[in-house]
Formats: C-alpha cells, structure tokens, sequence
C-alpha cells in the first residue's frame, strides 16, 4: 500500500520536474500578485507590513488553483486515471498519493519563496519565519480540498472558473488561521493556536479529501 | 405496508401527482401563517425596550436564516440517499431546493445588513456568523454553477451531490458560531432547553413567519422538481400520456 502511494507521487514528481515551465509559472504568478499590490495601495511601510499576511496568504492561494486542474486532466487525457481506478488498490490511495506530489510541487516551493517576498513588505525575521511555516502547514489542505474540487470539474467546459468556485470557499479556515499566525506574531501574541489549528485543518483534509476526490473522479470515468 | 407505499413514491412517475396535490396546500398554509405571523409582528408584538421598532425585521430575518441553513441540511440528506441508493428523484430534489436555499441565503445577508444599519451602525461586519453565512451563499452559488455546467444528468447529480456532502460542515459551524466565538451578532433568541429570551408574542410571530417560510419552500422546491421530473422523463410513456391527457 505505502509502496503504491510512493510510486504515484515519484510518477508524478518525475512527470513534473520533465516540464520545468509548469513548475515555475504558478511561482511567477504568486510574485506578480504579490508584487502588484504595492502599486495599488502606495508603498507606505507600515501599512504594507500590516496587511502582507493576508496578501501573500490569498496570493498562494490563487497560485496554488491554477496548479490545480492539471492534478488529474493529463492522466485523464491519456487513460492513466483509468488504469489508476482498475487497479487493485482503492482509487483514493491514488488521490492521496497525487494530492502529495501537488503539494510538492506546488506548496513547497509557495512556502519556499514565501520570506523573500515577506521581505519586499519589510516583515520582521520572526513573523517571516512564521509565514514561512504557515505556508508550509497550510497548504496541504489545499492541495487535499483542491484533489476534490479537481475531480468534480474534470473535463467540464469552463472548468478553471468553476474549480475556483467550488474550492474557494472550502479553503476558508486555512486562510484565516495562516495569515492569523502571522499576524499575532506580529502583534506579539504566541502563533502557536493558530498552527495548531491550521495543523489540524490540514491532516483532516489531506487525510478524508482524497477520497472525496476518489468518488468525484469515478462519477467523472464513468 | 408502510414501507411499499414509501418506496412507491420514489419513483418520479409517482411523485409527480403527490407533489401536483401538495403544493396548493403548501401555498395555502405558507400564505395563512404569513399573514398572521406578519400581523403579530408588526401590529400586535410591543415595541422593543432597546431596539425599538427596528427590532421588527427579526420576523423575516430569523426565519429566512433558518431556511437558507436547513435547506442545505435537506439538500445534504437528499444528497446522500441519492449516492447511496442511487435513486433519479433524489437528485432532482437536492438540485430543485438549491435556487430557494441561495434565495433566503440572500435575503438573511440582506435584511441582516439592514438590522445593522441601525443597532450596530454597520452595513457589515467581519463576524463569524455573518461571513460563514456568506460561505454558505457561495457553496449555494458553487452547487449550482458545477450542476449546471454537467450536460450529463447522472453526473451533475452525482457530482453536486458530492460537493455538498463535503461542504456541509459549514452549517454546525454558522449555528454555534455565536456561541463558540465572541461575536457582534446577538446570541441565539430561540432555544429548546431554557425559555425564549423574548416576549410570546414575538416568539410566536416568529414562528409562524418561519413555518410560512418553510411551507413555501416546500411548495417551490415542489413546482421545481415537477418541471425537472417532466424535463428528465419526457421520453417515457407515462409524460406521453399525461401531456396528451392535458392537452384535451
């Protein structure tokens, strides 16, 4: 069993790492986003400082959705998924295995290249050390909620927009506790609740969401 | 026996007649119960010793709250019948409630905002309860927006079915919000275990706007699944019949 949730994530990691630019674009877009919102609030300091964890916590959010659909569309292009859900293991081993590798390749480096963009909002080392442990908690949550949201849209005409629309709202609660982190270090309260929660959060939804995704991608094989 | 009969009406071709004879009683009742709800409400209930007349929107308010909460609880149940034992109505049921729960989703955000206005002198708040309410608006939207994009009706119903099982932890967390967290919106006026916080005749202007809520919830919910029934089994002998039957 741990044998075939290891062979679907090295698939997947070799897959990926084969097509660096799909790689890097979701970065490039989360430094974009983060770099954009200077020019539309003005480059005060202190009102940057205040408002970059929510910032940069909504813009690896946004990368992290256009990452998303890609989860299963290639295996369900070329039949993989199909084999994948014959085989004599449950299909939410699979999805499990395949929201791991997302989480990879898209959560880690998000969390990686979090601190330097937490620099250009001029964060004290504490609070970029926070953020940089949020991002790598949190987003493991998303990429487990995102598996379901990528398994119900797949195939679908317009299927970007409406991913986003089913996933969004799920992700609420990694949003708020990861940016509270940050932000309750900054006001000089312990983040450890928040982690915590944010914790909890994510094991929960990279633990049950794979096999939410697992019935969601069968109803979309059949 | 009881069960053969609940079984009967899960097929559509049964349903369709038994909803045809609910639905003017569920107007009949809805418009009863509002009436007289609205009556205590806004001619026989006192004033408010704080809130003064403006206390006055809770009538519509609370009532429109619940639904738009017990209506996705609705949905959920149906929902899991549906995947569990893969029924057609079961889908056209959770499908045809959706409009009408984003409806009182709605109309509770909006006459929240306008009891705001003058208690707490905010349009808005970013408050538990308020946003997860708005959560609850935007699953309704996502339901119906990944339903509608599905040509295919088993995998619409099976796919939507999926995302509100998922999604439906959102309404234990709106309903304790105010009591989990410190909270703007006032605590709850209403409970089973200790006696209401208000004056009976509130209490029961409440209720009887809510009831009249749910009675016309029902009685749309029905004239919707009437109109997929007649959508989805348009090929079958029985829709024949019964058009041919109307026409005369």
């Amino acid at each position: 069993m741990f044998a075939f949730i290891a062979h679907v994530i090295r698939r997947d990691l070799s897959l990926a790492l084969r097509r660096p630019a799909d790689l890097v674009a979701p970065l490039c877009f989360f430094l974009i986003i983060a770099t954009f919102f200077p020019f539309g609030i003005g480059p005060e300091p202190e009102l940057l400082r205040r408002l970059a964890p929510g910032i940069l916590w909504v813009g690896a959010l946004l990368s992290t959705l256009l990452s998303l659909p890609r989860m299963f569309a290639d295996d369900f292009a070329d039949g993989t998924l199909e084999q994948m859900a014959l085989a004599p293991y449950p299909l939410g081993l699979a999805a499990f295995g395949k929201a791991i590798a997302h989480w990879i390749v898209s959560g880690l480096p998000l969390a990686l290249l979090s601190p330097i963009l937490g620099l250009q909002f001029d964060l004290p080392p504490d609070a970029l050390c926070v953020l940089f442990f949020s991002i790598l908690i949190g987003t493991p949550a998303l990429s487990g909620i995102g598996a379901i949201g990528a398994g119900l849209t797949l195939g679908l005409r317009g299927s970007g927009v409406l991913l986003s629309l089913v996933m969004l709202p799920l992700c609420i609660p990694a949003l708020i506790f990861g940016s509270g982190a940050v932000d309750a270090v900054m006001t000089g309260i312990s983040p450890r609740p928040y982690f915590f929660l944010l914790a909890a959060f994510s094991t929960g939804s990279i633990v049950f969401a794979p096999w939410a995704a697992a019935a969601a991608l069968k109803i979309s094989l059949e | 026996m009881q069960t053969i009969v609940w079984y009967k009406f899960a097929a559509p071709a049964a349903f369709y007649p038994l909803a045809g004879r609910m639905i003017p009683w569920c107007w009949g009742l809805a418009a009863l119960s509002g009436l007289a709800g609205l009556w205590l409400g806004l001619f026989v209930a006192p004033i408010d010793f704080q809130q003064g007349e403006g206390y006055r929107i809770i009538f519509v308010h609370v009532g429109a709250s619940w639904m738009s909460m017990f209506i996705y609880l609705v949905m959920a149940f149906w929902a899991a019948i549906g995947l569990a034992f893969n029924t057609r109505l079961s889908g056209m049921m959770t499908r045809a409630l959706a409009p009408t729960g984003a409806c009182f989703a709605f109309i509770s955000l909006w006459t929240g905002a306008f009891w705001g206005k003058p208690m707490w002198g905010a349009w808005w708040a970013w408050d538990v309860r308020l946003t997860s309410e708005l959560v609850l608006f935007f699953l309704y939207i996502a339901f119906i927006a990944l339903t509608r994009a599905i040509d295919d009706v088993r995998r619409s119903d099976k796919a939507g079915a999926i995302l509100v099982l998922v999604s439906v932890v959102n309404i234990p967390i709106i309903y304790f919000s105010v009591s989990w967290w410190n909270s703007l919106h006032q605590g709850a006026s209403v409970s089973l275990t200790k006696s209401p916080s208000m004056a009976s005749v509130m209490l029961w202007g409440m209720l009887l706007c809510a009831f009249s809520m749910w009675m016309y919830s029902i009685a749309v919910a029905l004239i919707r699944v009437r109109g997929l029934i007649l959508e989805r089994e348009r090929n079958t002998e029985w829709v024949r019949a019964l058009l041919i039957q109307e026409e005369k």
